[in-house]
């Protein structure tokens, strides 16, 4: 409770500096509207039909990023971690590829795939891909060499012991993986929105608010909706890993 | 009584190490035989062929039965975390119907005491109960053979003795067979009808004696029995206890020559 008590304080303080912030002379007029301003439009926004569809827009795209990642990484890191010889094949291709941030891929994705949510959701799964692949990978370097022994002992074959032992044990370290993955791709979806190629979504909304009428209290009510999906997703994601994986 | 295990002539080896160095010795049905040899001999090498978890270099392990069942010494790392103690003891069963898988685990669990158990998850529990819980998930596999790895070397004394008359209860109830490695001479008097003791590495057999001791045994009679007594004592001059070993000769012949060279005289 007093954990609870001292976030609360704590947000009251942030909430107190941006209000004291947007009110001085400090800043041009209207650069950063106060917080009473902003929770005053957050409560118009949420009634309108045409910001909620962009909040579900974004988040779509971000479970269904979330969902194509953890398709194509849980797989691939478990052929990566319990086969060496492919490992290294791919290993240098993987370091090349890894650092290269999605939003530099923008371009060569508007050019392969247009202008469709196909783009913003590709260039988010190809950031997602890593946290749940290197998680996976590294969950499988971790597994405890006498669990698989006690499997094969009780006459666990190779497949058996892939399936049943090493993608249980694993799944934590997956699981982490997939929270870290959440988060990037909520980030790299809001910033394709924003910057090329979609016409709908949080990061288009708060675009158009800004380029169009110049609302900075829109454009402050997206950036706070896309936090608060952030922390939503973050938390339920924890919530769950918790609750799957008690030990 | 026929043989349940059959080892000829076995070797291994591991680069230019020899671990084994050909061992033949028989487990016959019903029998509970203990392995006891100083650490570091080969007695995991030595179990680890047998379960076929290694291939040996040489000779043959034969076993009477389809399989055999391993109760490892580390119960915290052999059981499934993300598995209940229902699910852990299941974990060898995934031919049978589940009915059936079901049942022989609830009855494995009942003979080692943890039927009320059942529901946890094996980390809730304390290290003897765990170790139960790999006994009973061993039992309810109906192994040929019960291959035990120093099994009740990581828990405290008295969780210790209760666990040794819990294997000697549950092997003359059911009649299993079973092969306990250890280094705790004491252990494998008490437990076993038979002792085979292996010399330092490579492991060669040095001795294989009968335990003149009833079936029935007790921690504090059974222990201060003469024969018991004489047994241990023999095992342990087998096994060179308390005697410097020739390396330990031969720094300390190392040690007071460097002496004489520094003490001026």
């Amino acid at each position: 409770m007093r954990a609870f008590t001292r976030g609360l304080i704590g947000i009251a303080g942030f909430l107190a500096l941006w209000e004291l912030l947007g009110r001085s002379p400090l800043l041009p007029a209207d650069a950063l509207p106060p917080p009473s301003l902003v929770f005053g439009e957050l409560v118009t926004q949420l009634t309108s039909s045409e910001f909620i569809s962009h909040v579900v827009a974004t988040v779509l795209a971000v479970l269904i990023a979330i969902g194509i990642a953890i398709a194509i990484a849980v797989p691939s890191g478990l052929v990566l971690g319990s086969v060496p010889a492919v490992r290294h094949a791919t290993r240098a291709v993987i370091e090349f590829l890894r650092p290269i941030p999605s939003v530099a891929l923008i371009p060569l994705a508007l050019v392969m795939l247009g202008f469709g949510p196909e783009t913003k959701i590709t260039l988010a799964v190809y950031a997602a891909l890593w946290p749940i692949l290197f998680n996976t990978i590294y969950a499988l370097d971790e597994l405890d060499p006498l669990l698989v022994e006690t499997s094969r002992v009780f006459g666990t074959g190779r497949v058996g012991v892939l399936f049943r032992v090493a993608l249980p044990s694993a799944l934590p370290f997956v699981l982490t993986g997939i929270r870290l993955a959440a988060t990037t791709a909520l980030i790299v979806m809001v910033s394709v929105e924003l910057m090329a190629g979609s016409e709908i979504g949080l990061g288009y909304f708060i675009m158009e608010a800004r380029s169009g009428p110049g609302r900075m209290d829109q454009v402050l009510v997206g950036t706070v909706v896309a936090g608060a999906i952030g922390v939503l997703l973050n938390n339920g994601l924890e919530r769950i890993r918790r609750r799957w994986v008690a030990w | 009584m026929s043989n349940m295990l059959e080892v000829a002539d076995l070797g291994h080896t591991y680069g230019d190490y020899e671990a084994i160095g050909g061992l033949t010795f028989t487990v016959r049905a019903g029998e509970l035989v203990c392995v006891v040899g100083p650490s570091g001999c080969g007695k995991s090498t030595l179990l680890r062929t047998i379960s076929g978890l290694i291939t040996p270099s040489r000779g043959d392990v034969s076993l009477k039965g389809s399989h055999l069942a391993v109760v490892f010494q580390d119960y915290q790392r052999s059981l499934f975390p993300w598995l209940t103690v229902q699910g852990n003891v299941e974990f060898p069963l995934r031919s049978l119907p589940r009915a059936e898988r079901r049942a022989r685990a609830a009855e494995a669990l009942e003979w080692v005491g943890l039927g009320k158990a059942a529901k946890k998850r094996p980390w809730q529990l304390s290290g003897g109960m765990q170790q139960r819980v790999a006994i009973a998930r061993a039992l309810a596999y109906r192994p040929a053979l019960l291959l035990m790895d120093e099994p009740f070397a990581s828990v405290d004394a008295q969780t210790r003795f209760e666990l040794e008359d819990l294997l000697l209860r549950v092997r003359r109830e059911h009649d299993t067979t079973v092969l306990v490695v250890t280094h705790d001479i004491d252990e494998s008097v008490y437990l076993g009808d038979r002792i085979l003791v292996l010399s330092n590495s490579p492991a060669r057999l040095v001795a294989d004696l009968d335990v003149p001791l009833p079936a029935e045994r007790d921690q504090v009679t059974t222990r201060t029995d003469e024969a018991f007594v004489a047994l241990r004592s023999k095992v342990a001059r087998l096994l060179n206890v308390g005697k410097p070993s020739i390396d330990v000769e031969k720094w300390a012949a190392a040690e007071r020559e460097s002496l004489s060279e520094t003490v001026p005289s």
